[in-house]
């Protein structure tokens, strides 16, 4: 399968020209985020603070990361469930997110949200974590270090592979997946 | 990754028809490789610590057993770099740093031994899985209905292939833990009773036609395995729970 390379962050028409089924590989800087970010997150753009990062043209990896061993850079770092954060997400993409990446189904909301503001989302391969890990190059928490595993961190990655499931066209691969090999 | 997981990827990596799916398959393999050979987690979240504790009556036990098994479990998460994904309060939600408490089931048996089973569960897989009271006239047509809707409800959230734990009869909470304790067998290993194998055999065949596929991606290793426990029922009841496992079916015992 042919793999598309891109680099963070993203611009509108790279992210236009995605489509559902295709292979990415990101070079670049992502960040990463779960639930308890996500709420700290939409209550500061809900008092109208500033972020602790800028969305703009960024990525969003869901993920809470097993502790680095020693000399280790990130421990195991494989995608969680994108459902919980479908609250959030259209907020984040209407400040200009461009991609965010997990596993599982979206919301007909964020859906709707990812073709008005021009975004995608991706899958990362569930529990290929100790895999990921590798293309993980760097990691710098950047807020709410008191989160644990839940921080905010800044990753640097190396050929990140991912899979895009919707497109900025409301597109969704899980559905297109069913209906191919669905023998029912 | 015990061997019977590594026995039941090969096996998928051959059924499967999806390229994609084979891909996601090999990369599971590949993964679980990195994992022995760097002793990291396969998967970051490394469970709610579920732990069946299978004590003999004619053991004494001086001290605390909950406590012990939750100092195994603070030490086990802690020197082995395992995620705390622990809150002490389901509402205000703070870590509590050492993956404490354990969710312990205690069972007595026979005979002077403490056997203990530790299967870590991740919160993917579990949050997909349901319970439900079904109405006796509803039948075995209505429980594969039950789980095949729970199977196909969940999609690619709990990162299929996924195993089934499915516990029919008992009363609410016995069907859900029965649902438990049938993902603690080794996949393979089919239910001791004949029509019970075969419903798990129906089952296993029925998901696999579901087309969601290796990560919900397309295809047709949907499940790895389906494993069913039973239990007498109330005239009134017929209870099926369903607890939906990662590819990642983790557990280990040891017995004392």
């Amino acid at each position: 399968m042919t793999q598309i390379r891109l680099t963070t962050p993203l611009s509108d028409k790279t992210v236009e020209s995605l489509r559902i089924g295709q292979r990415i590989v990101f070079n670049g800087i992502i960040y990463t985020g779960r639930d308890a970010a996500h709420k700290k997150l939409v209550e500061l753009i809900e008092q109208g603070k500033e972020l602790p990062f800028d969305p703009k043209g960024q990525v969003i990896y869901y993920v809470g990361p097993s502790p680095a061993k020693p000399g280790k850079i990130i421990g195991s770092a494989g995608p969680t469930t994108s459902g919980r954060m479908d609250i959030y997400a259209p907020k984040l993409y209407a400040l200009g997110l461009k991609a965010t990446i997990g596993k599982g189904r979206r919301s007909p909301e964020v859906i709707e949200a990812m073709k008005k503001y021009n975004g995608v989302y991706m899958a990362a391969v569930g529990g290929a974590a100790a895999l990921i890990a590798k293309s993980i190059i760097d990691a710098k928490v950047v807020a709410y270090p008191e989160l644990g595993p839940e921080a905010i961190y800044r990753l640097t990655v190396k050929n990140f592979p991912v899979i895009v499931v919707n497109d900025s066209l409301g597109c969704d691969l899980y559905d297109e997946g069913i209906k191919i090999y669905s023998t029912k | 990754m015990g061997q019977d997981m590594l026995d039941s990827f090969k096996k998928a990596y051959e059924e499967e028809i999806s390229l994609t799916g084979k891909e996601i398959l090999q990369q599971l393999l590949k993964n679980s490789e990195i994992a022995r050979l760097d002793s990291v987690p396969m998967c970051q979240d490394t469970g709610y610590a579920v732990v069946f504790a299978e004590l003999g009556q004619d053991v004494r036990i001086t001290g605390n057993l909950y406590d012990a098994i939750n100092e195994g479990v603070r030490k086990g998460y802690t020197e082995g770099y395992l995620r705390k994904s622990i809150v002490g309060h389901p509402l205000e939600r703070k870590n509590t740093g050492d993956n404490t408490p354990a969710v312990i089931h205690t069972k007595i048996v026979p005979g002077e031994n403490l056997r203990i089973i530790v299967a870590p569960k991740g919160g993917g897989s579990e949050n997909m899985s349901a319970i439900k009271m079904l109405k006796p006239a509803e039948g075995v047509e209505g429980v594969k209905k039950f789980v095949i809707d729970t199977v196909k409800a969940a999609g690619p959230n709990p990162c299929p292939p996924v195993v089934v734990g499915v516990g029919i009869g008992g009363t609410f909470e016995k069907a859900a833990l029965l649902s438990k304790e049938a993902l603690l067998r080794n996949l393979g290993e089919k239910n001791k009773l004949p029509d019970i194998a075969l419903l798990e055999e129906e089952l296993l065949a029925e998901i696999n036609k579901l087309g969601i596929g290796p990560q919900g991606l397309g295809g047709r290793v949907t499940a790895l395995a389906v494993h069913v426990e039973i239990y007498a029922a109330h005239i009134a009841s017929l209870p099926v729970a369903v607890n939906l496992n990662c590819h990642a079916a983790r557990h280990k015992e040891v017995t004392l």
